[in-house]
């Protein structure tokens, strides 16, 4: 056992800066249903400063301070939107990672629907276009077609 | 002197695209034989060229040579070789020369390979992709020569990138790039056709297997991709909607489109100027995708270079690429109506609607992607958008397609017969009841992994019965039935088997996301750790010294009731060039999940190790394996190979 502790503190002065990730277990909260409700959040906070990662997986400073805070608002019995908000309110809607529903994210929101009835709507008028088949004709090929037939059926009187 | 004759083959390469795409293009529009033979010839002399150019490179590598710039900024003397080879392509000259090397690869090919083409058709295809070549290697010439010399050399390189280096991620770019680059064959194939003025059944056999063999490559290179930032990332994740994720899936979703809409060119000639338009945007997501990660717009591990000069340089090759094939399509794709019926619920019916579903998903992922990018050059405003996003939109998107696959294989051609398809459903509709109600006795707390593994086994036994259908069962009897099955075309397997990798990834998809159970925490030598059944036991704190970089690791023992004891060491590792950090996780795979353990932060009083057990997770790899072996085996098939020539004689 003491030669075992013995290396480990060795191995400890080896590296220069260690590697974390993400959350760490001196800021996890005691109760298991909050902490989950803080790792869930967390995965919807963008780090900032990083490059397309949540809170909860990065190792920034930054990230980490806000896990805190996160944790502390939690805490204090604030609800998951009234952080956000509050989040929003110092580091601008950047930090969520599912944008809010505005003007400006009006195209982004509708724009997968827009596109699928679009879609659909070409896709429906395909098949009316050629459900009728080939054989289809028009009302002017329709009157023709009677015609040459009335005048096949008048023909041997 | 090597070296010199790389750059010399490289700027020899730039001239024979030029004579690749004049004489095939000039030589098929003037109907002259010998200006076509010049333009083949100019293919192979192309991909001999960047051949060359390429080992030259490769060679300068290996030696560590650091009197090249791109040698001494991204290798070191103490890198393992496979890394110093792998180095070849880990930046971005490297790459984009790596690119175009497939590229002429590609035209080298369809000058073998393409004999039973038309004359026209094929000179064609291969001026096209003359011309892409042309513009990459002016690309390569003017700002990105990877034969740049410095002087005085340094006495040694700068490394690379340690999350670089890694078997996972030698192998992943050259496959995506054979699947981005193979699409460029559906896209030359197309601008012909468009040039030809003319598309029908034996056009869509001859492009199916180009567009397949780029899609067993690209979906090999996403799932590496994946499975790489799973095992070296060190959080477990496989996915995480990052931009550079996207541009390599947006390709491989309209590619998977374009594969299914072939199908009704050659079975129905139905969907022509679809499948045209499917090709050309196919490619252009491909260009795109070089583009956005190439240019630094994103910046991640993949932007070796953020350089604007490049960025402007690929903005205009897009621009001409993309623009150009679009009008070319605009003028001549109305004078391609197919003719003939086509009823909504058959089979050609459920590949439209496979078709419509993947344009939207593919619609999501470009929106997402992309809209950050320009709401903030509109009015400034900085966005996120990250996977709540696309857990909201593109998921939905999928379901559905997953219910259209269950159906859609037991339709026929031209006309399905509904009370005979409600018959077949009923029992397919029986036994996903029964999986979901499984899985409901598993878990009782949560509705999503029912529903999830539901649909996987909606497809999957639907798969399993269309081909018991095929073969006769249970009409027939057994041996007759295995006569049958022996008789069925190799592609018939591959689609089926295609469809449950499909399912069985979405099955390790669920699993994953719905089961993982995870203990983060810090620990001490001695200290044990109870974790989905298994017991852990840090028993102490190893050092050692890799080659180009310094470890330590923690050696912890696994106990379960099912499984036996071993030992587990999950590593952290320092390379000191370029003072960077990486993990390397402990994996040990079983069939029902991965046992997941990475070594965090180290703190006076122990080391923070991070245990988890990730369900079902090995079966998303295995799946992922199953589609690429359902498209080698379907690209096996007699027919796709014999086809070509036999259809060209006939024309």
């Amino acid at each position: 056992m003491i030669r075992a502790l013995f290396i480990f503190i060795l191995t400890v002065g080896l590296f220069q800066f260690s590697l974390a990730f993400g959350v760490s277990p001196d800021e996890m909260l005691d109760d298991p249903a909050l902490e989950q409700r803080a790792r869930n959040l967390s995965q919807e906070l963008r780090c900032v400063v990083c490059q397309n990662q949540s809170i909860d997986d990065s190792d920034a400073d930054l990230a980490k301070d806000l896990r805190v805070i996160v944790r502390e608002q939690l805490l204090a019995g604030q609800s998951e939107a009234q952080i956000k908000s509050y989040l929003v309110d110092r580091y601008g809607e950047f930090i969520l990672f599912r944008p809010k529903f505005s003007v400006h994210t009006l195209m982004l929101w509708i724009g997968p629907f827009v596109v699928l009835f679009l879609l659909l709507g070409g896709g429906i008028w395909f098949y009316r276009s050629r459900s009728k088949g080939v054989s289809a004709l028009s009302d002017k090929e329709e009157q023709e077609l009677s015609d040459i037939l009335r005048v096949g059926s008048e023909e041997p009187k | 002197m090597i070296n010199e004759i790389g750059h010399f083959a490289l700027v020899l390469a730039l001239g024979l695209a030029a004579a690749q795409a004049l004489f095939s293009l000039l030589g098929a529009a003037q109907r002259n034989l010998t200006w076509m033979t010049i333009g083949r010839r100019a293919a192979y002399l192309q991909f001999f060229a960047l051949t060359l150019s390429f080992a030259a490179l490769t060679k300068a590598f290996l030696v560590s040579d650091f009197s090249l710039l791109v040698v001494a900024e991204n290798s070191h003397s103490a890198k393992p070789l496979i890394f110093k080879f792998a180095g070849v392509w880990g930046n971005h000259e490297g790459s984009i020369l790596l690119w175009v090397l497939i590229l002429a690869l590609f035209g080298a090919a369809v000058s073998r390979f393409g004999r039973g083409l038309p004359t026209t058709l094929q000179a064609r295809v291969i001026g096209v992709q003359g011309l892409i070549g042309l513009g990459f290697l002016a690309f390569i010439v003017a700002t990105s020569d990877p034969f740049v010399r410095i002087f005085p050399a340094p006495l040694d390189g700068r490394d690379l990138n340690p999350l670089l280096q890694d078997i996972g991620l030698a192998i992943h770019p050259p496959m995506l790039y054979l699947g981005y680059v193979g699409f460029s064959m559906a896209f030359a194939f197309a601008i012909a056709a468009l040039l030809e003025g003319r598309v029908d059944a034996a056009w869509g056999r001859w492009v199916r297997p180009w567009t397949l063999v780029a899609w067993i490559f690209l979906t090999g290179g996403i799932s590496l991709g994946s499975w790489w930032a799973y095992y070296e990332l060190g959080w477990g994740g496989w996915w995480f909607w990052d931009p550079v994720e996207n541009v390599s899936f947006m390709p491989w979703l309209t590619g998977t489109a374009l594969l299914h809409s072939a199908i009704v060119v050659e079975k129905r000639e139905a969907l022509r100027s679809w499948t045209i338009l499917l090709a050309i945007l196919t490619f252009s997501l491909s260009l795109i995708g070089t583009f956005i990660v190439r240019s630094g717009l994103l910046t991640s591990v993949h932007a070796f270079a953020v350089d604007p000069e490049r960025g402007v340089f690929i903005l205009l090759l897009l621009a001409i690429a993309i623009g150009g094939s679009l009008l070319l399509f605009a003028w001549r794709a109305p004078d391609m109506k197919g003719g003939g019926l086509f009823a909504p619920i058959s089979r050609e019916g459920g590949l439209l609607l496979n078709n419509l579903l993947l344009a939207t998903a593919t619609a999501t992922v470009f929106i997402g992607t992309l809209y950050p990018l320009i709401i903030e050059a509109i009015n400034g405003a900085k966005i996120s958008i990250g996977p709540p996003f696309y857990n909201q939109t593109f998921v939905p998107i999928m379901l559905p397609l997953l219910v259209a696959m269950g159906i859609g294989p037991l339709l026929p051609w031209k006309r399905g017969d509904m009370a005979k398809l409600a018959g077949r459903l009923k029992l397919v509709l029986l036994l996903t009841l029964f999986v979901m109600g499984l899985v409901y006795w598993q878990d009782r707390e949560q509705l999503w992994p029912m529903f999830g593994i539901g649909l996987a086994a909606w497809v999957i036994i639907s798969a399993l019965l269309e081909l018991a259908n095929r073969v006769g069962l249970p009409k027939v009897s057994v041996g007759n039935a295995w006569q049958r099955a022996k008789g069925l075309p190799r592609a018939a397997y591959g689609m089926t088997l295609a469809h449950i990798g499909l399912a069985v990834a979405v099955i390790g998809m669920v699993g994953s996301s719905f089961w993982t159970e995870e203990f983060i925490g810090l620990m001490k030598p001695g200290d044990s750790q109870e974790v989905a059944g298994y017991h852990f036991k840090l028993e102490k704190m190893e050092a050692f010294q890799g080659p180009n970089y310094q470890a330590r690791r923690a050696v912890v023992t696994v106990n379960a009731s099912d499984d036996g004891g071993y030992v587990m060491k999950p590593e952290q590792r320092l390379y000191p060039v370029r003072k960077q950090n990486t993990t390397e996780a402990a994996i040990r795979t079983t069939f029902l999940g991965d046992v997941y353990v990475t070594l965090g932060e180290v703190q006076k009083d122990g080391v923070v190790l991070r245990i988890s057990f990730r369900s079902l997770i090995p079966w998303l790899w295995m799946g992922a394996l199953l589609l690429v072996l359902g498209g080698l085996l379907s690209l096996s098939d007699r027919r796709v190979r014999v086809a070509a020539p036999a259809a060209g004689k006939r024309t």
